[in-house]
């Protein structure tokens, strides 16, 4: 039991467990939505659009949670409002974004000092370094955001499955997608520390891609995934510890390895 | 609930996408619990006037009443059930669940299912029988189940007025005598169903009122009056071949109808 127990001995070992478990918790079930509603694409860009508010937040000392947060909501307002009423299609509007914001921060951040470095740790993560006071924050928003999925399950299932039932049922259609899209964008703000921004994205499919392989409804597939999610974070840590690798990497891995069990599992279930 | 008559009445409505008009200056009104079928060749606006009724693509111009007051003035009054292509058979829920999402604009936002919902949702699945295939993903199901399960769905509704994009393409006989079962059953309730179909047998023989539409109303009343050769002209154009001994062919094979292209609900 030693070897469990060793790493928990350090403080910054237990912050960068509890946040990789809800970051990994949290992730798995705003993506069930992500995967069910094809928006993989958009997690990735969205993942990678949130950089130059981390970048400015940074210069300005400030709260990276918050500069990532800003931006993230601003990006995912601006796709909406740029493919709306199908101007542009969505998926070239998020390319356009994407691509302007990720040089964008990637310019800021070339101008620091301490460029590879930091970078590194923006694109993925540094668990290790999560301060109490981001512990509070990762777990605030967490909450926040998994309340609101729990509140709205209804009309995101509707939203998702059948968009013409939630017009005969008088839903605010449009505002709801623009709601989940600002979920998503926190939910990918909260894993900028633990996985950074470029492996958001996988922990945004991978769990939820297991999860529904194995399931089949909505609602089971959102608690395995989130199981899924939370055990990758563990085993991942724990690999990252012992055999020194960068934990955002290992997190994924892990996550990759689950997917690859399931889906030999239903490879062998259909014969 | 106090029931007003079940009257719908379109006023002179264009609908479109972009700059692009597919139906113009439609009018026309159905009474309450008339059965009314939609015909006209592929890509005439069948599915697009559809859409306009359930209220996800606002009009250019005109007017749509339901029982006198403008479109969207009622929840859950308009019920419908989207052809087959258009639903992700992949998504994860099951029978049950689906049928449930019928009585979500009765269940308040934040409620669960009451009890009445819940047996709402059974009865309506027993209707269509399919009661022992509740618990199966969507995807599990035969075409033809698939369809009785958004039937089921559409009659957990409790609409006033039910749509259907073409119910009996690709079915089979089962699931067309089930679904004229329900529509006979409907019609007891005086709900009114608007139904679009290629089938212009089916159209002249089962129904009260025909809808003859080709970009624009081409005639609208009994099938007697409104399956005529100028009529049928007018919407088929050269793909109708009048015989000298008064039968008449039309010709529709089925590429996919441009206006599916078009649609962008997310």
């Amino acid at each position: 039991m030693n070897w469990l127990l060793e790493p928990l001995a350090y403080q910054f070992m237990q912050r960068g467990l509890f946040a990789s478990v809800i970051v990994g918790v949290l992730c798995a079930v705003m993506g069930t939505y992500v995967v069910l509603r094809g928006m993989a694409f958009l997690g990735d860009a969205m993942a990678h659009a949130i950089l130059p508010g981390v970048a400015i937040a940074y210069l300005l000392q400030g709260n990276l949670l918050v500069g990532a947060g800003v931006a993230a909501v601003i990006v995912a307002l601006s796709i909406g409002l740029f493919s709306r009423e199908g101007v542009v299609k969505e998926d070239t509007a998020i390319g356009i974004l994407f691509a302007a914001a990720l040089s964008l921060g990637v310019a800021l951040i070339s101008s620091m000092q301490t460029y590879a470095v930091d970078l590194s740790h923006i694109l993925f993560g540094n668990v290790l370094g999560v301060s109490s006071s981001d512990l509070w924050m990762i777990g605030i928003l967490s909450l926040i955001i998994l309340l609101t999925v729990v509140f709205f399950f209804k009309q995101f299932l509707v939203i998702s499955f059948d968009p013409v039932l939630a017009a005969t049922l008088r839903l605010p259609a449009e505002l709801l997608r623009n709601l989940m899209l600002v979920l998503l964008a926190l939910t990918v703000v909260v894993s900028l520390q633990t996985v950074g921004v470029s492996l958001a994205a996988a922990m945004l499919v991978t769990p939820a891609a297991t999860a529904y392989l194995l399931t089949r409804r909505l609602l089971p597939m959102m608690l395995v995934s989130a199981l899924i999610g939370a055990l990758s974070s563990v085993i991942g840590l724990y690999l990252s510890y012992y055999l020194n690798i960068v934990s955002g990497s290992t997190i994924v891995l892990t996550a990759t390895a689950f997917f690859l069990l399931a889906f030999l599992l239903k490879k062998m279930k259909l014969g | 609930m106090p029931h007003t008559p079940h009257r719908l009445e379109i006023e002179n409505i264009s609908i479109g996408y972009g700059d692009k008009i597919i139906l113009q200056d439609l009018s026309f009104q159905v009474p309450h619990g008339a059965r009314v079928a939609v015909v006209g060749p592929n890509g005439a606006g069948k599915s697009t006037l559809f859409k306009a009724l359930v209220g996800i693509l606002s009009l250019k111009r005109g007017k749509i009443f339901i029982h006198g007051e403008s479109l969207g003035a009622h929840k859950d009054c308009v019920a419908y059930v989207p052809q087959r292509e258009d639903v992700d058979w992949r998504f994860p829920v099951t029978v049950s669940d689906v049928v449930m999402m019928g009585r979500f604009g009765q269940i308040g936002w934040w409620s669960n299912p009451s009890k009445n919902d819940k047996q709402i949702v059974r009865k309506s699945i027993e209707q269509m029988g399919i009661a022992d295939l509740t618990d199966l993903s969507i995807g599990q199901l035969s075409g033809g189940q698939q369809q009785r399960a958004f039937l089921a769905r559409a009659l957990a509704q409790e609409p006033h007025i039910l749509l259907m994009d073409e119910p009996f393409t690709g079915v089979d006989a089962t699931t067309q005598e089930v679904t004229f079962g329900l529509l006979d059953h409907l019609r007891e309730k005086q709900v009114t169903t608007i139904i679009s179909t290629h089938d212009l047998n089916l159209a002249a023989s089962r129904f009260d009122l025909v809808l003859l539409i080709n970009h624009r109303l081409i005639a609208f009343g009994t099938p007697k009056q409104v399956f005529t050769k100028e009529h049928l002209a007018g919407a088929f154009g050269n793909s109708l071949l009048v015989m000298e001994d008064g039968m008449m062919l039309v010709d529709e094979c089925c590429p996919p109808e441009e206006e599916h292209h078009h649609a962008e609900v997310k």
